[in-house]
Formats: C-alpha cells, structure tokens, sequence
C-alpha cells in the first residue's frame, strides 16, 4: 500500500507579467482525508497545482510532496498522480498507447494499463482513439493516468468537470476509498457543491490568496448568523431596528437583520409597536458560506455586503 | 533501466504510436521514386543514346559535367527528401504543445533537458530509417532505370556506399534540426510554414544566387541544404549551378558538422526558449 505524504505549500507567489495569480499561499495537505481546493474561476487553483508539480515555476516560495520538490521526486508517477484539467492527449493515440508512452518514462510495468483501465471503467475502449472520446471518458482516462503508478499522493484538478451522474458518483466513492486507504487526496474545484459530500477538509481561495482553511464543518460554524423577519408594514420595521443600530439589508421574503438570536429582534418590534408576521433564525447554507467567503466579505464577523448577496434579493 | 534510456523509449514509444511517421515515409517513397525513375530515365537514355540530345533540348549541354549519372540519382535521397525528416522532427515536437502532452511527459520525467534530449535521439534514429526508406526508393528505382538502359549502377563501388551511409546521417540530423525548429518555433502551423517556405523556396534561392561570386558563394555552402549535400558529396542542385562549381563544396565532414552544429543550436535555443517555459 502506498504511503500517502504531506503536501506543503510556503509562502508560494505566482506573476504572469503584472498579473499575481497567487499570493504568498500557505497550507498543508494532510494524508488520509480528502481535501477540496476550493476557489471561484480564475481564483489560481490550476497555478498553485502546476507549481506543486513542477510544471510552472513560482515566482518565490516553494511546494513540497514529504518535503521533497516534484522535480526532485526519484520516481515522480510512484509517488504522485495528478489530472489537470486540460485534456493533454494526443487525438490520433489509443487510450491504451497513451497511457503506455507515460508507463514506458516511469518504468511501470504494462500490466498497470490494463489495471487502471479497469479502475476507470475503460477497459472496453482502451483501443479506440482519444481523439473520439467524450469529455467523460477523457476526464476518466485522466484519471487513469493519475493512478498508473499506484501513487499516494492524489492531486486532481476539476475531476468532476464533464461526469455524468453516475460518473460523479463513482467518483465520490472513489476519493473517499483512497483517502481511506491512507493516501493523500487534493481535489480543486469552483463549486463547494461539487465537493462538499466527499471531502473532509476545505482549502479556500480567492483572487490568489487564502480566504479561509478548516474542516467542512468549520465552514458552517463561522458563517455568520442572520434573522430573517418581516412585517406587513416592512417600512416600520426598517425604522425599527436601524434606530435600534442593528445592521440589516432586504431580502425576498423580509429583512435579513445581523444579529446573534431572535430575542433582540422580538424584543426591537415590541418596542415600536410593530407587527411581527415572520421571525426565525436563518441557516445558512455551505455555499451560501463559502459565497460569502471568496466574494471577499470579512469571513467570521458582521454580515455580508450586500453586493455579495445581491442575488438573493435587493439590498438596501 | 535508467531514467534517460526510460525516457529515450518513452520517446520512441510517441512517435510509434501514431501515424505520422509512416504516412510521410509513405509519401517521401512515392516522391524520390517518382523523380528518381524519371529524371534517370531520361539522363541514361540521353547517355546511352536512346533519347537523342537534341530531343531533350537545352538541357543536354549539362550532359558532359554529370561524369556519373547514379550518384546524382542516389543522393535524391537527401537532396530532395530532407524536407521529410525535418518535417516529422518538427511535428513531433510541437504536438506536445499543441496537444499539451507536455504535462503528462514532464509530470512523468520533470527532467526537461533529459526528455528533449531522449526526443532528439529518438528522432535522430527515426530520421536515419528515414533515410534507409528514400534510399529505396532513390538507389532502389534509380539503379533499376539505370540498369535498364544498359549503364552501369555503380553499386559495386565502394563510393557509392559511402554515398548511401552519409545518406543516412544526413538524414538523421535533418530530424534533429527538426527538434530543434520544433522547440525554436512551438507553433505547429509556423513550424510547417517555415519548414516549407524556407527548404523548397528561401533556401534553393539563396543558395543560387550565393553562387554568383565567390564571397557569398564561400557564405552559401554553410547553408544547411549546402551543408547536407556536402556532407552526402554530390546533389542536383551543385550540378544544375551555373558553371558546375561543384568543387567549391565543403569537405563532407565540414558539411557533417554544419549540419550538426545547426542542429545543436536550434535545441539549445529553443530549450531556453520554450522547453523550460512553464506549462499552463
Ligand atoms: N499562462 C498564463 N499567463 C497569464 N496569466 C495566467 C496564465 N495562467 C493563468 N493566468 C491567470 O492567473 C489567474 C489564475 O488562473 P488559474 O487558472 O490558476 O485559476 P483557477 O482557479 O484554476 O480557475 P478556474 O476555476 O477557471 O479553472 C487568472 O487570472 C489567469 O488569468
Ligand atoms: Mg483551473
């Protein structure tokens, strides 16, 4: 069984030209979970997974696999397997012939390419060429080639892009059972919904910098609260609690009031003699937390602005 | 196995499985054994007095000056073929660009300078079998019509093999310069252009009109056609020159490594230029 190994990252930058695609990242990747790289398109996963595997270099900063450079892996596919999002094939080449002319540089024995694409689910296109695959199939032969050296170290970038339902299933299943093997799992994508039934940690950028690190759980813990109320006369309401210095935007079904229980909020409306007609505490969803999280918002405290929740209902 | 003899298969493995190599060997075939055929055919039958002189018009006065008519034939090989080695040297390399394989290559083997030094190997030896199928057709069809029309093949001779192994060579280094124009240019499209425009139009023009005086013709033969008909030792193009200054070539190992030397430079070059470029 392969041992999986921490993926670390220091301090890592990356300019193309004038542009920072990633800002001085730090975070470790720890083995036996499944962790989601999570960012919004353009936020510099696909950067730091290529700097992590040697195929961009960063512009300070380092990235490590058990401490050691991906360059300087002595047997780079036995140790990590990587799916980048990019489909790297050749059209004219046959799923097995691909994934032999990668066996072949790492020293792997052929019996590997029959192996992974049974793994995948392949087995009976291995001698078609990629060049009529589907984006499902190509994803899945990606996958292959991550596993062709039995590593234990995953890193896929957007493997659920392009899945049918069963696919993106099969998969779930998939990175929970590596993980539970031991082995180190780091799946980027841009949407938390993707992810959020298989992973057990959450990595979080924004614009190339890190926004927020944790378990899944931690996410919903440090999304703020909010109560939701409403009144027939929304208007008295408002003067309510903004003479009251209670922070508030409307929304579709009522005002979405920053405040810590509904108490207060009772309490406000008593005082000024208004109607109540809806009162409760609102939960926020995973997304709606991660939302708030790379659309720049402070991530534990005060509510959201209301440019980041301008989908949910008109803001003040 | 060691990580660069790995890389080294790995490289063969690539150009093996697809088919890129042979539909250009198959048409390189088709080409030299067209030309060869018909341009041997006409010179041996104006040599052997099949074709009368007058018949074949203004083209006869050349006649004296071919001494040897099956070397000329031979080295079609080269002096026409070499378009296709450079080709496939080419193709080779920038479809890792264009098809981005070089992600799974470099996450297999992060030794860039080792992998395109494995590819330009590799393709040196796919360039020289190159060069064994174009002597098919060139010496293969070019004898028979000489034969044919009752005039020495020359293959008894021992020069005439020397011809056919520098040949080889030849044509193996013109699939290295394609690596190296490869990695030099990584746009397949420019690459194709480039290889086109300059071995079947910049370079025969240059090289004609470098013979006009002695000092651009001194410049002309380091040009690499020039450079890889002397290293082979006779060509059509020397011959076809105005005065049939043949003997101002270079040596045939001073062609050999000009050749070289062009071939080594576009790798390096294009190493810095793009091999070592990060892979987004
Ligand atoms: N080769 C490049 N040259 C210039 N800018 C680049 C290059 N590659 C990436 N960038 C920029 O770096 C930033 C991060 O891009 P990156 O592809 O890493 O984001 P991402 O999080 O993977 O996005 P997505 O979810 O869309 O895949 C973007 O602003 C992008 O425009
Ligand atoms: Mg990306």
């Amino acid at each position: 069984m392969p041992d999986g190994a921490v993926i670390e990252f220091s301090n890592i930058t990356k300019t193309f030209g004038g542009v920072t695609a990633v800002n001085d990242l730090s975070f470790t990747v720890e083995p036996g979970r499944v962790t989601g790289f999570l960012g919004p398109n353009g936020a510099g996963k696909t950067t730091t997974l290529r700097m992590l595997l040697g195929l961009v270099a960063p512009s300070s900063g380092s990235a490590t696999i058990g401490g050691i450079r991906y360059r300087d892996l002595p047997r780079p596919l036995q140790t990590v397997g990587a799916a980048l999002e990019a489909a790297s094939f050749h059209p004219g080449r046959t799923a097995r012939n691909h994934l032999a002319v990668y066996a072949v540089a790492a020293g792997l024995p052929a019996a590997r390419i029959d192996a992974v694409l049974h793994t995948v689910g392949l087995s009976d296109h291995g001698a078609q060429r990629v060049g009529g695959y589907s984006l499902g199939m190509r994803q899945r032969l990606g996958l292959a080639f991550t596993l062709l050296g039995d590593p234990g170290v995953l890193v896929l970038d957007e493997p659920i892009n392009g899945l049918d339902p069963e696919g993106i299933k099969w998969i779930r299943g998939f990175l929970r059972a590596m993980a539970d093997e031991g082995r180190t799992v780091l799946v980027s994508s841009h949407l938390l919904s993707e992810v959020q039934q298989s992973v057990d940690d959450v990595i979080i950028i924004a614009a190339g910098a890190l926004v927020h690190r944790g378990t899944l759980a931690s996410l919903e813990t440090e999304a703020a609260p909010r109560i939701l109320v409403d009144s027939p006369d929304r208007q008295a309401l408002a003067t309510a609690l903004g003479q009251a210095g209670i922070e508030f935007f409307t929304g579709r079904s009522g005002l979405l009031a920053a405040a810590p229980d509904t108490a207060l909020i009772g309490h406000i409306a008593f005082l000024a003699s208004v109607e109540v007609s809806a009162l409760h505490r609102e939960r926020r969803g995973l997304e709606e937390a991660f939302l708030a999280l790379v659309n720049g918002g402070a991530p534990t405290n005060g509510i959201d602005s209301p440019s980041a929740n301008a989908d949910k209902g008109e803001s003040r | 196995m060691t990580s660069f003899s790995r890389a080294i298969g790995a490289e063969f493995a690539k150009i093996g499985t697809t088919r890129m190599w042979w539909i250009l060997a198959a048409v390189m075939f088709g080409y030299i054994a067209l030309l060869a055929g018909g341009l041997s055919a006409l010179f041996a039958g104006i040599e052997s007095g099949v074709i009368s002189p007058d018949a074949a018009g203004s083209g006869s006065q050349g006649l004296p000056a071919f001494g040897s008519l099956p070397p000329l034939i031979y080295s079609f090989a080269s002096s026409i073929g070499y378009v296709f080695p450079v080709l496939l040297g080419a193709l080779a390399t920038t479809g890792e660009f264009r098809h981005q394989t070089l992600t799974p290559t470099f996450l297999a083997n992060p030794r860039r300078g080792q992998v395109l030094g494995a590819k330009t190997i590799a393709l040196f030896v796919v360039g020289a079998l190159l060069g064994v199928v174009a002597l098919l057709a060139s010496v293969g069809v070019g004898a028979l019509v000489i034969s044919a029309f009752d005039l020495d093949p020359l293959l008894g001779e021992g020069a005439t093999w020397a011809l056919i192994g520098r040949t080889v060579l030849a044509m193996a280094v013109w699939s290295a310069i394609g690596v190296g124009l490869g990695v030099l240019v990584p746009s397949q499209v420019a690459s194709i252009v480039i290889v086109l425009a300059f071995t079947q139009f910049v370079e025969p023009l240059l090289r004609f009109a470098s013979l006009f005086t002695e000092v651009t013709q001194g410049i002309g033969n380091y040009l690499p056609g020039a450079a890889s008909d002397a290293l082979v030792g006779a060509s059509f193009f020397t011959i076809a020159a105005p005065g049939g200054t043949a003997g101002a070539m270079l040596e045939w190992w001073q062609g050999g490594l000009v050749l070289l030397a062009y071939a080594v430079a576009a790798t390096v070059i294009g190493y810095a230029v793009s091999w070592k470029r990060d892979v987004t």
